[in-house]
């Protein structure tokens, strides 16, 4: 087992720690290419068990709930999320960490869930697009994306919500480096970039008025 | 008799208006369900075998070990002994079971002897290709006069690769027999027409397979058909008695999928000294996979050039066939021909734009275009900041204009559409549609709404299920016209038996009544009317249901557009790499139904224009066949902060919106790389004669290397 499986691995301290961070309420780490998410997870290797080759039995929480299941250790998060949960608001698109389009917050800080074992998100609180708000009431982020035609096919869609949320609620007003760093590692095919960054530019909020 | 038309202009409440796209709040949320996002009880997980040669015959396979896994619960041979196969990537077997992970286990464990033959997947290098067929010679006037007395000549060799259609939602499908009866939540652009391909292959009548698509994760032509892993989906399923999901892997994606033509040509163009155009003569070569492809349309635009000579040959090559990629053959003659002209222009000693103004009566539509290029040119400070090729800043980083012109069809395709009127004031439509991220939904709701005086969230939009009366494949900037048209008669017929029933009850003939901001009432004096709702409820106890259709009379869709567009770049004549500044898009597309999803379209098709301008090409490695860039690390996207700064000006108002609906999707994607190349030639002085414009193809112009081909 890795060093960094150790860390960020399946242990008491941090399966208990897990559950107590909410969504975007915490600091928030950059963007996905600085290389800051995971790092900040445990140190405490000592506590840390092997588990597998076989099934392995976590609990972690998704957009609130928890949920306790069996998964084979090589299950990714994003393929944890969408077969086993239903939670089918992250997308697989690349599946190798490129395209962003399955952005999750795991305890508040934005992730790939394509490249991330679901193993490895024992004991934390996972955060979708769709734990961010509802149809019926949308995170402000939401909104704006919504007001600012920021999505065509909406199948990048998911992905940048949950990695422009987490680039706001860090830095309401962020620089263009800022930017490129929270929002670089995610792609749109329909070409949707003119929107986004219009949501960028309300902050927060998201609170400019239709484009 | 029935009289269909637009509004006019000083009484549209929803046509040419900006509402927000009606599927925005799911989409953002995360709430709209895919057809890669479905997961029926009992759902089994699909993969598919390739094949990792160009060019192969299958010797033998054994599928036993796959057979005998845990989990396992279809394993079927697509290609059996003895075939040969023509690309890397071609399906071989598929296996059905209980997860992915255990059908990607079984795939491992199928063992396929390969008798491993000759192949060819560099079409750039004509002369070596085996097959190439040549398409003939047209020819009109007499080029060869005209170039001997000509005042300046050019000649370029250009070209452009294949690329990728990378649709963010892979191709696939999720299939589920009840008995005989086959559904399919299908990733498609048609929905209409999918079920009978299904049916024929499957033999079951087409009566009794439902096709559902009520989102879908892009398609740009790469979508119309079942294609085999379609098929083998549904067979999956039969034989496993259980759902079947079965969505292509990436590097599948990217491989088999969906490619655009590739297009070279080596051009001479000639003008006069009054820099008129007077002779032309192009022989172009491209491959789009195993079936060759197309003539390219030169000379672009300026069709009516006289003197004019052009060639073509198809050239096959060991990759999977080409599918028809946004404004199919357009980009590639677009760049072609653009980059010609620009660098005649150079050679003239003309600006670039005023060398097209004195050529546009050799297009089909002089007006619109130099309309366009005005706006265009007064956007950019064109005047004021246009300066003549080479370098004109003491810096590493030089920078340029370029400009292209493009034009497109867009006529509205075959279309039905059911609009219904409820006693209690609802209404509805049921389209068998699709909206494939252009808003489809969110326009035929516009219509209605128009139609009957209503707000958006009054009428109901019901698409992507064949349940529903047919309407095209959405291809070809075809859809906004069909489904308008179609929903517009519709609605026109559907009104007009609701004002009969409420004629009588405000004393006037149907024909005086309106329907406008939520009553029904006589044109000129609103005092005689009543609301919407009691005005639904004269129509007794049943509802109205009325079907319009597409084509049909009435003046309400046409074709034929004209668009311009201006880059300006930047770029480091130390390093190679072009950033674009600046994409200015000024668009023609008759009259827009929804401004805001419109000008969504060309910011798109510029974005779409950057990444195949500077990053985007298949790289097919001349010695084992594959691409070398089969995923998206290599196969570079142009991401958030590669596009620049983008404005659009759409062509509104008189001249404009009489023309009625024409499609928009294509347009604004032809035009980019001819701009972005022209932009470059203007900053560095010479013509990068390749697109993508990446770091290496610059620094060969720079150093005078022409390249490959």
């Amino acid at each position: 087992m890795t060093d960094d499986a150790k860390r960020s691995g399946f242990s008491r301290r941090s399966f208990l720690r897990g559950g107590a961070a909410g969504a975007l309420s915490g600091g928030l780490a950059t963007g996905l290419l600085t290389g800051e998410a995971g790092a900040a997870a445990a140190t405490d290797a000592e506590a840390a068990e092997t588990v597998g080759p076989g099934p392995v039995e976590i609990e972690l929480e998704v957009n609130g709930a928890t949920h306790r299941l069996t998964v084979e250790p090589r299950v990714t998060l994003l393929d944890g999320l969408r077969d086993r949960l239903d939670v089918t608001g992250p997308k697989r698109v690349c599946d190798r960490g490129t395209c962003g389009a399955c952005t999750v917050l795991e305890d508040g800080r934005p992730i790939y869930a394509c490249s991330r074992l679901m193993i490895e998100s024992a004991g934390r609180s996972i955060t979708t697009v769709e734990g961010l708000g509802s149809p019926g009431a949308m995170h402000d982020v939401q909104q704006a994306f919504v007001d600012h035609d920021a999505q065509q096919c909406g199948y990048c869609t998911p992905g940048f919500v949950v990695a422009t949320a987490a680039l706001l609620a860090r830095h309401p007003a962020p620089s263009e480096p800022e930017i490129e760093a929270g929002l670089g590692g995610n792609f749109c095919r329909c070409g949707t970039y003119k929107g986004i960054r219009a949501v960028v530019a309300g902050g927060k909020g998201g609170g400019v008025s239709g484009g | 008799m029935a009289d269909y038309s637009w509004p006019e202009a000083d009484r549209r409440a929803q046509i040419g208006a900006r509402p927000a796209r009606l599927d925005g709040p799911v989409k953002s949320t995360g709430f709209a369900k895919y057809p890669s996002d479905q997961n029926p009880s009992g759902l089994l997980a699909a993969k598919i075998l390739t094949c990792p040669h160009a060019h192969a015959r299958i010797v033998r396979i054994d599928t036993s070990a796959a057979e005998a896994m845990a989990g396992v619960r279809v394993v079927h041979v697509i290609q059996g002994e003895g075939s040969e196969i023509q690309w890397a990537g071609d399906e071989v077997a598929a296996v059905a079971a209980v997860t992915e992970d255990v059908a990607r286990d079984a795939l491992r464990a199928i063992r396929v002897d390969y008798e491993v033959l000759p192949h060819f997947v560099t079409e750039e290098d004509r002369d070596r290709a085996p097959g190439a067929r040549e398409a003939g010679e047209r020819a009109e006037g007499d080029p060869d006069a005209a170039f001997a007395t000509a005042h300046r000549t050019v000649e370029r060799t250009l070209g452009m690769p294949q690329m990728a259609h990378m649709c963010l939602e892979p191709h696939g499908q999720v299939c589920s027999w009840d008995g005989d009866e086959l559904e399919v939540h299908a990733s498609t652009q048609a929905v209409s027409t999918l079920a009978g391909q299904f049916a024929t292959e499957l033999g079951v009548p087409a009566s009794q397979v439902r096709i559902r698509t009520e989102y879908m994760g892009g398609g740009f032509g790469s979508k119309f058909s079942p294609d085999r892993w379609g098929i083998v989906g549904a067979e999956l399923a039969r034989k496993a008695g259980a759902p079947v999901k079965l969505f292509l892997e990436r590097d599948q994606e990217v491989t088999v999928a969906g490619s655009r033509p590739s297009a070279f040509a080596r051009i001479r163009a000639a003008a006069d000294e009054q820099g008129k155009l007077v002779a032309w003569d192009s022989d172009s070569w491209g491959s789009g996979g195993l079936p060759g492809t197309g003539q390219t349309p030169l000379p672009y635009v300026f069709s009516r050039l006289p003197n004019r000579r052009t060639r073509h040959t198809s050239v096959p090559t060991n990759l999977a066939g080409s599918r028809a990629w946004r404004a199919p053959n357009h980009p590639q003659a677009c760049f072609l021909t653009m980059a010609v002209l620009d660098d005649l222009a150079d050679e003239l000693g003309l600006d670039p734009i005023d060398f097209l103004e004195r050529n546009l009566d050799l297009t089909g539509r002089p007006e619109t275009y130099r309309e366009q290029l005005a706006i265009a040119a007064e956007m950019a400070s064109w005047k004021e900041r246009w300066q003549p090729r080479g370098r004109t800043r003491e810096s590493a980083v030089q920078r340029g204009l370029g400009v292209s012109v493009h034009t497109w069809g867009g006529r509205g395709h075959s279309s039905n559409c059911d609009v219904t009127v409820h006693p209690d004031g609802a209404v509805e439509a049921r389209i068998g549609s699709q909206d494939i991220g252009t808003g489809t939904r969110t326009i035929v709701a516009q219509v209605l709404a128009e139609t009957f005086g209503l707000e958006l969230h009054q009428v109901r939009v019901s698409l992507g299920d064949n349940v529903y009366p047919q309407s095209g494949p959405s291809g070809g900037s075809s859809t906004v016209g069909g489904v308008t048209a179609s929903t517009r008669r519709a609605a026109q017929d559907a009104l007009r038996e609701v004002l009969v029933h409420v004629a009588p009850r405000l004393t006037a003939e149907p024909e005086q009544l309106v329907a406008e901001g939520g009553r029904v009432f006589v044109d000129g004096d609103s005092s005689r009317g009543m609301s919407w709702r009691e005005a639904a409820a004269q129509i007794g106890g049943a509802p109205i249901s009325v079907q319009g259709r597409n084509p049909g009379s009435g003046r309400l869709i046409s074709s034929g557009v004209g668009g311009v567009q201006i880059a300006e770049v930047e770029v480091d004549i130390d390093t190679g790499v072009v950033q674009v500044e600046r994409m200015i898009a000024v668009q023609d597309c008759g009259l827009i139904v929804n401004r805001r999803l419109a000008e969504s379209q060309v910011y798109g098709g510029l974005i779409m224009g950057v990444g195949y301008a500077l990053y985007e090409e298949w790289i097919p490695d001349p010695v084992s066949g594959r691409l070398l860039n089969a995923d998206m690390e290599f196969y570079k996207l142009a991401g958030l902060v590669d596009v620049g700064s983008l404005e659009v000006h759409m062509m509104t108002g008189p001249g404009y919106d009489e023309r009625g609906v024409i499609g928009l999707g294509e347009p604004p994607v032809i035009s980019p790389g001819a701009a972005i190349s022209n932009a470059v030639a203007n900053a560095i002085g010479v013509r990068v004669p390749y697109l993508p414009l990446t770091p290496d193809r610059v620094l060969d112009a720079l150093a005078g290397r022409g390249g490959p081909a």
